[in-house]
């Protein structure tokens, strides 16, 4: 039980810490010049040189192989509903780390999309 | 760039599941895993399904990088819905009504964060002058 509620954090917390670090780290990078193949490579040789990128690579690996061992250990149906609760850490995240405007519009939208990807889990 | 990242996701997880099938049940002992290393370092369908993930993964540095992550991040679960629809369509799969609710409720609140703005925080200062 105690590894299971543990696993779920690392899950959780390594998903949404890891996106939140490459986020900030692709805010400073800023965005590519135009959509086609050198300004693009450009863009990402600038992002393989931001320390947030790499932060965000072995947080968001621990929480990959942390889904794998709680999905060797419970169904499906009951791994992803849980770990769904990741959308409203992030936006929690996205909030009070990154300072974005979350209006109530978008987490009424983040709560419903909670509750669906739960139940089409669950169903 | 939010749709190619959703579809480069669903099509990469589905090419690796249909690469591992074919490869079959993996032993865990050392013989079983370095066949099963093999096996894969050799399938074209698991290495299609990786280059799928890279543009998932391009795609999604993209769109983070002018907009939030809490308008991209509710996005991208628009995929499940996209995936139970496949599956009813592809593989006549019967989905539950449990289910369908879901993705009714995925698809609301996917629209309800698509009508906010994009980006809340301030541009980067340096962007698009290089480059």
């Amino acid at each position: 039980m105690t590894g299971t509620i543990l696993l779920f954090a690392c899950l959780i917390c390594g998903s949404t810490g890891g996106e939140i670090a490459i986020t900030y780290g692709m805010k400073s990078v800023g965005e590519p010049a135009r959509l086609r193949p050198k300004p693009l490579l450009i863009f990402l040789g600038r992002a393989l040189r931001s320390g947030w990128f790499w932060l965000g690579i072995p947080l968001m690996a621990l929480s990959f192989y942390s889904l794998l061992l709680l999905l060797s250990w419970h169904p499906v149906s009951f791994v992803i509903p849980v770990s769904a609760l990741s959308y409203v850490v992030g936006t929690l995240g996205a909030k009070y780390i990154l300072g974005e405007d979350v209006s109530a519009a978008r987490w009424i939208g983040v709560i419903l999309v909670c509750a669906g990807v739960a139940l089409v889990a669950a169903g | 760039m939010v749709l190619a990242m959703v579809v480069c996701a669903n099509i990469g997880d589905l090419l690796l599941k249909l690469g591992m099938t074919q490869i079959g049940a993996v032993e865990f002992t050392a013989p079983g895993l370095a066949h099963a290393f093999r096996e894969t370092v050799t399938s074209g369908t698991i290495w299609l399904g990786i280059l799928f993930l890279l543009g998932f993964m391009v795609s999604y540095m993209t769109v983070l990088s002018w907009a939030d992550y809490s308008f991209v991040m509710p996005a991208g679960a628009f995929g499940y819905a996209v995936l139970t629809l496949l599956a009813v369509i592809f593989l006549h799969e019967r989905v539950s009504p449990g289910r369908w609710v879901g993705v009714i409720l995925i698809c609301v609140g996917v629209l309800l964060v698509g009508q906010t703005r994009p980006r809340t925080t301030e541009a980067a200062l340096q962007s698009k002058v290089t480059a």
